[in-house]
């Protein structure tokens, strides 16, 4: 009896562990897609545009949204189960580099034929690994209701937003917006600049692009192993004019949010807000004809001639190690996404998404204030400044040169601490990340 | 004269219990409050303002929580996986516990240390390879996660649980199996009873933990399917740094709401069993 | 009695057992494998043997997080044995509304998670910054003292109600005889009721010890690690390792290693210590 029991026991665990283990088994006749997607705010439309691709075509596919701040960790324990995401995101080369061996070579599909430039795609030797399907842009987002009103007033520095084309004209403004504020009223020129891990990749990822480009850009290299620090003065200078212009006091911006700048700027509480396309939901509010971008000025040569900064940080990669049905599925699905009518206008409409593919012809353009002003610069001649922080050689760097501003601006650390993690940084980082590569 | 003085000193003892109880549930206050307003007014500068005319916008975020974020479907599957892990935790820990302090071998002396070592192991060490592993098993259910709560949180509770079995005696189990009740009997029948109070502290240790664990579910299950309240919450924040704060607030409510009213018609027994529980580590 | 309980150790140990081989010994072994290769994912790993832990040497990140961890350990397990001492203390005599206070007191027991980090992290700084002018990512002593708060609020009330049940098991007799002699308060707290809870302390100790050596949600959302990595205690220090640097995924696991073996070898000093101290009875 005893022994019976304990024999059954035993036999109904092992029973339970194999039963669940084959009841996860999934039929496999047509494929199926898994889409591992990086952006929370695009969860819903993606969503609604699989099941419609479900719908039409009877394919299964399956679209998972990874929490803020853990795409990583969930793509490092998704892709090591069974059933694996077929199709995924990387940041750049930088993020390519952990990843290239689970890419499949995108050469012969539709999304990379239909792509407008190679610039838009991630190639190694003769692959193509990631191919970017959003590209965006930042600059210095104003609100041009505050600023026209400041413009009538006497004494005025500048009489409209086409005055400003260079990092003195816009400092000039800034300040004396500044120190009118109260008859503004308004409580800084620019919002917060807060470091808390909400908002300080604005800083020490964004705007550190723009001494990076210039460096890079002046001495034409595609040697990523060292950075010389050429425009670290006008880093400065623009980060200056960002901390001592606002409306909080540089001391108070370690403990700021996201949420607190993009607050104060929705509650016209500031004229300037650094950030991009993407944060066109969270501002609207002041209302369309009152938005609009300036280039990021900071006193680099020629920089009448500067656009806004536009670039990817969102690239396809399907995955290589999936069964040859699902990666067709969800080349399938990838293709119908950007031809169909339906994805069209979903990724353009709905997710406002401004795509490097060809087939996204004048109906599937996406529109609105941030936009519309990033193309108005790209059709008046400008140059657009490349995201070079794509190349920045690891996340401990960016941390690094983030704990290093947040001390220059609270007066704990001086500059010389951001010089030192920003170029001594930049050769042991390298140094150290590719050690184990 | 004496027990005048006595007297005040309670008093005072009192009212500063009080003081520092209001400020031990602040912060729940504080999350409370801020549930009720728009998500523009929950900045580090606002968020201890009360909701205004302009903030004020009622339940909206509870709307918000509950239809978008699904809130009470994931409600649902963590309900079952916390409910069901805790009950598989006490009963096949407590009967491994009185086992192993009952019959004394190197494989139970084994077990005893190895049960202690996971207590102190971060979970960092084996996050990869426990999403591998109950992947690879099927675990990735809200059912079989039980079988990682419970193996994952087997070192506590058979720890708590075999210190207490140690402080009853064990005549009262012979006995009984001497008037023939099988080991099973007087499992059930004898010593279960006299452990209740630790059933009690035991399962509130690990019930809370479960509730609001998140990355082991988040890396366990299959997320395309199940989803737990910790998960939901994390996913209301965005890419580039932006957070839903006030479904975010809402959802925290929602989520506390039945622990508090759990607790508090509860409280009596939770306290008593924590104290009797207790006794003897 | 023990030859009857050996037949049934399937029924009483096999389930805790297996389950206790899925969800931690298994992962656990595997992790320690992992410590010795470069992977991407655990599917891909190679072997590259001890180049990890060397790696780990030349990491002065990883040295300064040994010892802040060490000493936030030390302090929060003070500071919490000794307020829930403290208000057990208090909370067993007769003052009035005592059960209410037990109550609000474990109410933070029952909440965690990171989401409660960030409010917590909203109320220090800004309290912080009124009264010294620096926020807790600024400066790593301001992030210590924030993390010894937040895990006070959130365990102190649990530890009280341990030390409580400790303090009602005290033998009356004990306090009359001490009475009689003539022993003032202070006295009979250090000769008598202190040595008679030993067996709590030893359990709130351990409880306390192990929870700060694996502290990590909370770290990660006061302070992140802020300012440059000073504030990071190991786990997060673990944790950002796997994902600071490409291909570092191996350094990672391997210092999850080096933290186990540190860990244990404290955990076990300490219970040996403790345990040699308790009054036997």
């Amino acid at each position: 009896m005893k022994r019976f029991i304990s024999t059954l026991l035993l036999m109904i665990m092992l029973a339970s562990v194999l039963l669940t283990t084959a009841a996860c088994k999934r039929q496999e006749d047509q494929g199926a897609v898994y889409y591992l997607n990086f952006k929370p705010e695009q969860d819903g439309d993606w969503q609604a545009l699989a099941d419609k691709y479900t719908q039409e075509t009877g394919v299964e596919v399956v679209v998972l949204t990874a929490a803020a701040n853990t795409y990583e960790t969930t793509l490092k324990s998704e892709m090591a189960k069974r059933d694996a995401p077929t199709l995924f995101q990387v940041n750049g080369p930088v993020g390519l580099a952990s990843w290239k061996d689970y890419c499949y070579d995108l050469k012969d599909t539709a999304i990379y034929k239909n792509l407008q430039s190679d610039d838009f795609a991630l190639i190694e030797g003769d692959s193509v690994y990631g191919i970017a399907y959003a590209i965006e842009t930042y600059g210095i987002i104003y609100n041009r209701s505050l600023l026209n009103r400041y413009f009538t007033m006497d004494g005025a520095v500048a009489q409209s937003i086409e005055d400003i084309d260079g990092f003195d004209s816009l400092k000039a403004l800034v300040e004396d917006i500044q120190a009118r504020k109260d008859e503004l009223g308004i409580d800084g020129a620019f919002t917060s600049s807060g470091m808390d891990s909400s908002s300080d990749w604005r800083f020490k990822t964004h705007l550190a692009n723009m001494p990076l480009y210039y460096e890079f850009e002046s001495s034409g290299t595609s040697d990523y192993s060292s950075v010389r620090g050429d425009y670290l003065d006008n880093y400065r200078a623009i980060w200056d004019l960002y901390i001592n212009n606002a409306t909080c006091d540089p001391t108070e911006i370690s403990g700021k949010t996201g949420d607190d700048a993009s607050a104060e700027f929705k509650n016209a509480r500031a004229v300037f807000y650094q950030n991009g396309t993407w944060a066109y939901g969270d501002i609207s509010d002041v209302g369309d004809e009152n938005l609009g971008m300036l280039p990021i000025y900071i006193g680099a040569p020629n920089e009448e001639q500067q656009g806004l900064c536009t670039g990817s940080e969102n690239y396809w990669c399907v995955n290589k190690n999936a069964n040859q049905e699902d990666i067709d599925a969800t080349l399938d699905f990838l293709e119908w996404v950007i031809t169909s009518d339906e994805g069209r206008s979903s990724m353009a409409n709905d997710m406002a998404f401004v795509t490097p593919f060809e087939t996204f012809t004048e109906e599937y353009q996406a529109d609105n204030p941030l936009i519309r002003a990033a193309n108005e610069y790209i059709a008046a001649g400008k140059t657009s400044v490349k995201w070079m922080f794509p190349t920045m050689p690891s996340e401990e760097w960016k941390n690094a040169l983030g704990s290093a501003l947040t001390a220059y601006a609270a007066g704990t650390g001086s500059w010389d601490d951001v010089r030192t993690a920003f170029v001594d940084g930049w050769a042991s980082e390298y140094e150290k990340a590719n050690a184990n590569r | 004269m004496k027990s005048k003085s006595r007297f005040s000193w309670k008093t005072l003892g009192t009212i500063a219990f009080a003081a520092l109880s209001l400020a031990y549930v602040a912060p729940l206050l504080l999350v409370l409050m801020n549930s009720f307003k728009d998500k523009s007014a929950i900045s580090t500068t606002q968020a201890f303002d009360f909701p205004n005319g302009d903030t004020f916008v009622g339940i909206d975020n509870y709307i918000y929580g509950v239809e978008q974020a699904e809130f009470f479907k994931y409600f649902g599957y963590t309900a079952i996986i916390t409910v069901g892990s805790v009950l598989a935790i006490l009963l096949c820990t407590s009967m491994c516990a009185w086992y192993i302090s009952r019959v004394n071998s190197r494989v139970t002396r084994m077990l005893f240390l190895a049960f202690v070592f996971s207590m102190v192991v971060p979970f960092q060490m084996v996050m990869f390879t426990l999403s591998k592993t109950a992947d690879v098993l099927g675990l990735n259910t809200p059912w079989g996660i039980i079988v990682i709560y419970l193996g994952f949180g087997a070192g506590l509770a058979t720890f708590m649980f075999s210190g207490f079995v140690k402080s009853i005696p064990i005549e009262i189990e012979e006995a009984a199996m001497i008037d023939g009740c099988s080991p099973l009997q007087t499992f059930f029948r004898i010593v279960m009873p006299i452990m209740k109070p630790t059933y009690v502290s035991v399962g509130i240790l690990e019930a809370m933990w479960i509730w609001n664990d998140f990355l082991l579910p988040y890396l366990v299950l299959d997320l395309k399917k199940y989803k737990t309240v910790s998960i939901v919450m994390q996913n209301l924040s965005g890419s580039y740094g932006r957070v839903e704060m006030g479904a975010l607030m809402a959802c925290i409510v929602l989520s506390i709401v039945p622990i508090i009213v759990f607790y508090v018609s509860c409280q009596k027994y939770i306290i008593k069993g924590v104290v009797d529980g207790a006794v003897k580590g | 009695m023990e030859k009857a309980m050996r037949k049934y150790s399937p029924v009483f140990v096999l389930p805790t057992a297996l389950a206790f081989a899925i969800g931690f010994a298994v992962p656990f072994a595997l992790g320690i494998y992992l410590s010795m290769c470069r992977f991407t994912t655990v599917t891909d790993a190679s072997f590259v043997g001890i180049t990890n832990f060397a790696q780990i040497i030349g990491d002065a990140t990883f040295t300064h997080s040994l010892w802040y961890t060490a000493l936030f350990t030390a302090v929060s397990v003070i500071v919490i044995n000794v307020a829930a001492f403290a208000i057990a203390l208090a909370l067993s005599g007769t003052l009035r509304g005592t059960t209410f206070f037990r109550t609000v007191f474990f109410m933070p027991n029952l909440i965690g998670g990171l989401v409660l980090g960030y409010i917590w992290q909203m109320i220090l700084n800004t309290v912080f910054f009124s009264l010294l002018g620096s926020m807790m990512n600024l400066n790593e002593w301001l992030g210590f003292w924030g993390l010894v708060i937040v895990v006070a609020w959130q365990q102190i009330g649990y530890m009280m109600i341990i030390y409580i049940a400790g303090l009602q098991n005290v033998p009356e007799e004990l306090l009359e005889a001490a009475r009689i002699d003539g022993a003032s308060r202070w006295q009979t707290l250090w000769r008598i009721k202190l040595p008679m809870v030993m067996p709590s302390i030893t359990i709130c100790s351990f409880l306390t010890l192990t929870n700060s050596f694996k502290l990590f949600d909370q770290n990660l959302a006061l302070t992140a690690g802020e300012p440059a990595n000073r504030s990071a205690l190991l786990a997060l220090d673990i944790y950002q390792t796997f994902y600071g640097r490409v291909g570092w995924e191996g350094v990672g696991q391997a210092k999850a290693v080096v933290f186990c073996a540190l860990v244990v070898t404290v955990a076990l000093l300490q219970l040996r210590f403790t345990r040699r101290k308790e009054v036997q009875r």
